[in-house]
This record gives C-alpha cells, structure tokens and sequence, in this order.
C-alpha cells in the first residue's frame, strides 16, 4: 500500500468520524439552541439571536422542579447507600467464603441481569401496595437495592485481591469483617467508583417504574416531572420545554463533561469485569 | 477443630449473603413466581377474588391481536436497533481508538447520549420529527421540497422514528465496551499482518473482528435485553400510537396492568416475556458459544 493512499484512507476515516460526531450532538446542539434563545428563534438560525435565560425561568416557575430534584437527590442517594452496602456483603461471600449453596445462590443472583424489576412491575406494585408503601420515595429505591450486577462487579474486584494480604490480616488479628473493612473495600475503591458513576447515572434516568409507583409531587423524579410537564398539550412553548429537559439531565451532563475520563473509564471498568 | 470453623465460614457466607438475597427474593424471584401463579387466576374486581381460571388467559393472549401486534413491534424493534448500533459502536470505537484528529470531542459526541435520560432524549427529538415545523421537515424540504410529513403520526414510520432515537441513545453506550476491547488487542498482531501485506479491511475481518467476539456477545445480550426494556421514549413521542403501531411488549404490559387494570392479563403477558428473554439468552449463549471459543 502506497503512502498516499494509506493517508487518503486517513482522511475518509477522519471526516467520516467527524461527519458521525457532527450527527451524534446535533439533537443536544438543538436543544441548547433553543433551549437559550426566545421563542421566535426555535427553527431560525441566526448568529446574533438574543441569548436569554427567559425559557429556564419559566420552566422553573411552571412545576415544582426543585421539589422534584429533590426527590430524584433523594432517591439516587438511597439507592447508592443501599447497593453498596447489600452488594458488598453480598459480594464478600462469595469471593472469599466457602458454603453450601453458594453456585446456586451465584446463579440466583446472576438471574437478575436478564429479568430487572422492571420487567417484573406489576408484581412489585402488588408489594408495594402490601407494603403500604406506593407513593413514597423508598417504594421506587427498593426493588433496586440488591443488584446482581454489583453483586457480580464487586465479587470480580475481591477475587483479584491477593489471599495473602486477607490472612496477614487475620494474624493480625482483625475479624472477617474487619478484614472486609481494611482490605477489601480501600483496595476496590475504582471499582466502587465505577460503580456509583453507572448506578446514579441509571437511576437519576430512570423513568418507568417511579412513574407507576408515585403519583404525588413529594415523591416523584425529575424524569417523571420531566414527562408530566412536557405532556400537556396547552401550548408550553418548546423553548421551554427544552429548557426544562436540559436542566434534568444537567447536572449529570455537566458531572459528565467535567470528569468525562473517569466516566468513560467507569462504563468501561462496569462492563469488561 | 477444623469441623467447626468450617461450620463457622459457612455461618458468615450466609450471614452475608442474608440482606441481599431477602431483597433479590422479595422484588425479583418471588414476583417471578408469583407473576407465573396469578397469569392462571382472573383479576380480582372490588369484592370479587381471583378465581382459578387454567389457561384461559393464554387463550385470550394467543387470539390477542394487539398482542401479536406488539410482538411483531418488539421483533422489528430488536432488528433495526440491535445490529445497527452494534456496527456503529464498532466503528465509533475503531475511530476513537485511532490517532484522530479532534478525539476527544469525536469520544465525547459519540458518548453523551447515554447520560441523558431516555425521557430527555425523547423531548429533544419530538422538536426533530413534528410535522413542517421540525428539523426533519425543515431539511428535508429545503433540499428536496418534500412536503411535510407526520413521521411519528403514521403508522408505516412511527416505529422507525423510535428505533432511530433508540441507535442514538445506545450506540455510544455499546463503543465504550469495543473501547476497552480493542484496547486489550495486542498491537503486535496487527503489525504483522501488515507486514504481510493485509489492507485495513483485511485486518479488521481477520484479526479485530474475531478478537472483539467476546464483546460483541456480550454488548448483543445487553442490546437483546434493551430491545425488551427501553420503552421510556415511547411514552413521550407517540405513547404506543397510533393504532399500536409503535407499542412495544414491556409498553404493553404497562398499558394492561396500569390503564387497563387487568393485572392478571398482564401477569401472563409478564411470563410470555420471561419466556422470550429467557429462551433468546440461553440461544444467544449455545449460538455465540461456538464462535467466541477460537479466541
């Protein structure tokens, strides 16, 4: 292959790449146009449109939002606390500890990967109901809290963790959780960060099952406001509307293009394990 | 001596496992079961219980038009997003793990459709698709004068329109397990093969291809399991219409059990879903098992 050709080959594939990129961001570039600018400029393109802050303020006013961030604060925080928590324990076992039950219990717990909670919500409403629980901020956490991939992403990380290190520990004479507390989690500390970048951007985007089980301001997520107040057919402007979609996903979409590394490491860490 | 710490670390994995298995019980396996018990009762009404009713369920199930409608849907569905997005995050990833000018905003454009919600995404795309208005009609009549068309009205495009919006939420998603894949590939082979002469072509058919199997079984089990999950946007651009043109399975279940409240309809609906999931995961695994083997 000649050298030319190897670098015309380059350029096809850059603006190929670029020609995919430009497509990729389109719809958010949109969004942000018209997001910043009046009304009027919703489909007109003009350098030197007025930029204004008019559509977030009316967005602002027009629902509760902040009650709703609130809640989905609320909520991702829960579920975090509860995941690691359940996962860790979870995952401990079955790295390090020899028990009857424990392949078909792994297996349990594998299961889930395939059948989510969401899939199963018509049966996890009828808890809730028992539970006396529908409606309230925990109902949407629960069915989340042991998740069988943290279970499985956790119990990789503690596999690799060198045995020695564990029974230089028990000489040491820490308990089999302190040896958990010591060794274990500081040594695990990207894999928790990996983690918790995946499950709050997953949970902050969740939409289907806290539609179902809350019905209330005081319980539900930004991404049912989001639907809730973009749903009405009476004439709220796209600008705001927009306005309001960008200001639900932008706390993560700013976290994400500030530490944009750690997160594409993070996705990339939660998936190969 | 050693019987009983045996008998002790038996006792603290199970200590262990306790919380989480009570919750992986309680909101995953229990509700499986009893999803499967309840698809053989009718609904309870007010006053009237559940009554044992065989299969009668199934029957309505199976001369459901609406039923076969969304399966048809799901099917379609399953066919434009999964291997579409998976060619895209291919190539996405082999873009971004070459020396390009520009990367990291090429990365960042391809990636940023994940962390949106999939309701944001929704939103931002009815402004795309709104008749005569839209950017769609807008580009499409200024380059071709197309007239205007409701993409997300008619029910031959409906669909389309969603699987589109569904290849750019995932494709981004997918590049970044190629990423970590690719980057594992030893350079070395590569530059063998050029040295043997091999076009670009040749080496990603030969070499990368093969080598990125694993992932690619991987990325295809969540793409399958997504095709059956991600109904978030139908909600907002065309709530399954129109007629059910757009209306996935999972939708469905929802429309059943939420609007309808017919929870024992939908708890059979539920189980012919697992059935699907669970019949497509174990194909998926004895179909891929062959090929990943020769790594």
């Amino acid at each position: 292959m000649s050298a030319s050709s190897l670098s015309f080959d380059r350029i096809l594939n850059t603006c190929a790449a670029w020609a995919l990129a430009l497509l990729w961001v389109l719809p958010l570039a949109y969004a942000v146009w018209t997001a910043f600018h009046p009304a009027a400029y919703e489909a007109r393109f003009e350098l030197f449109a007025p930029v204004t802050l008019e559509n977030f303020a009316k967005a602002w006013d027009a629902a509760p939002f902040a009650r709703y961030f609130l809640n989905t604060v609320i909520l991702v925080t829960m579920i975090l606390a509860g995941q690691f928590f359940l996962c860790t324990l979870a995952a401990y076992a079955f790295a390090r500890f020899e028990f009857p039950g424990r392949n078909i219990l792994f297996v349990l717990v594998l299961l889930q990967l395939l059948v989510m909670p969401d899939i199963l919500m018509v049966e996890n409403y009828q808890t809730m109901r028992l539970l006396n629980l529908v409606d309230t901020i925990p109902a949407i956490a629960l069915p989340y809290i042991a998740s069988g991939f943290g279970i499985f992403l956790l119990r990789q990380t503690f596999k690799t963790i060198p045995k020695e290190l564990d029974e230089a520990a028990r000489i040491e004479g820490a308990s089999f959780l302190g040896v958990l507390w010591k060794v274990y989690i500081p040594l695990a500390k990207p894999t928790y960060l990996a983690y918790g970048l995946v499950s709050v951007s997953h949970h902050w985007n969740n939409f289907l099952w806290p539609l179902i089980v809350t019905n209330s301001v005081e319980t539900r997520p930004v991404t049912v406001g989001l639907s809730i107040f973009s749903a009405i057919d009476s004439g709220v402007e796209w600008s705001v509307i927009n306005a309001a979609t960008l200001m639900t996903s932008g706390p993560l979409l700013i976290a994400f293009l500030l530490f944009q590394r750690q997160f594409v490491q993070s996705f990339m860490r939660a998936g190969i394990k | 001596m050693s019987r009983m710490s045996i008998k002790r670390e038996w006792v603290h994995g199970w200590l262990l496992l306790l919380p989480a298995m009570v919750f992986l019980f309680a909101f995953t396996h229990i509700p499986a079961v009893t999803t499967l018990i309840n698809s053989f009762f009718s609904t309870p009404r007010g006053r009237r219980s559940a009554e044992f009713i065989g299969l009668e369920n199934y029957q309505e199930m199976l001369t459901d038009d609406v039923f076969w409608k969304v399966l048809w849907n799901n099917l379609w569905y399953a066919i434009g997003t999964i291997p579409l997005s998976i060619a895209l995050a291919i190539a996405m990833a082999l873009w971004v793990n070459d020396k390009l000018a520009g990367r990291s905003f090429v990365r960042m454009a391809y990636f940023t459709p994940t962390v949106l919600p999939l309701i944001a995404v929704a939103n931002i795309w009815m402004f795309f698709y709104t008749p005569s208005f839209g950017l769609f009609d807008q580009i499409t009549g200024f380059l071709f004068g197309w007239p205007a068309s409701n993409y997300l009205g008619n029910p031959e495009t409906a669909l389309n329109a969603i699987i589109v919006v569904t290849v750019w939420k995932e494709a981004g998603f997918f590049m970044i397990f190629y990423l970590a894949a690719l980057q594992a590939i030893p350079v070395s082979l590569k530059e063998a093969a050029q040295i043997e002469g091999a076009g670009r072509w040749t080496v990603f058919w030969r070499i990368t291809f093969p080598l990125l199997m694993p992932t690619t079984l991987f990325v295809g089990v969540n793409a399958v399991i997504n095709s059956f999950r991600l109904v978030d946007h139908i909600f907002i651009l065309t709530d399954g219409g129109p007629d059910n043109a757009s209306a996935l399975l999972l939708f469905y279940i929802y429309e059943v059990a939420f609007r309808f409240w017919e929870t024992a309809y939908a708890a059979t609906l539920t189980v012919a879903l697992l059935v699907l999931l669970s019949l497509l995961a174990i194909g998926q695994f004895f179909f891929f098992d062959r090929k990943v083997h020769y790594k």
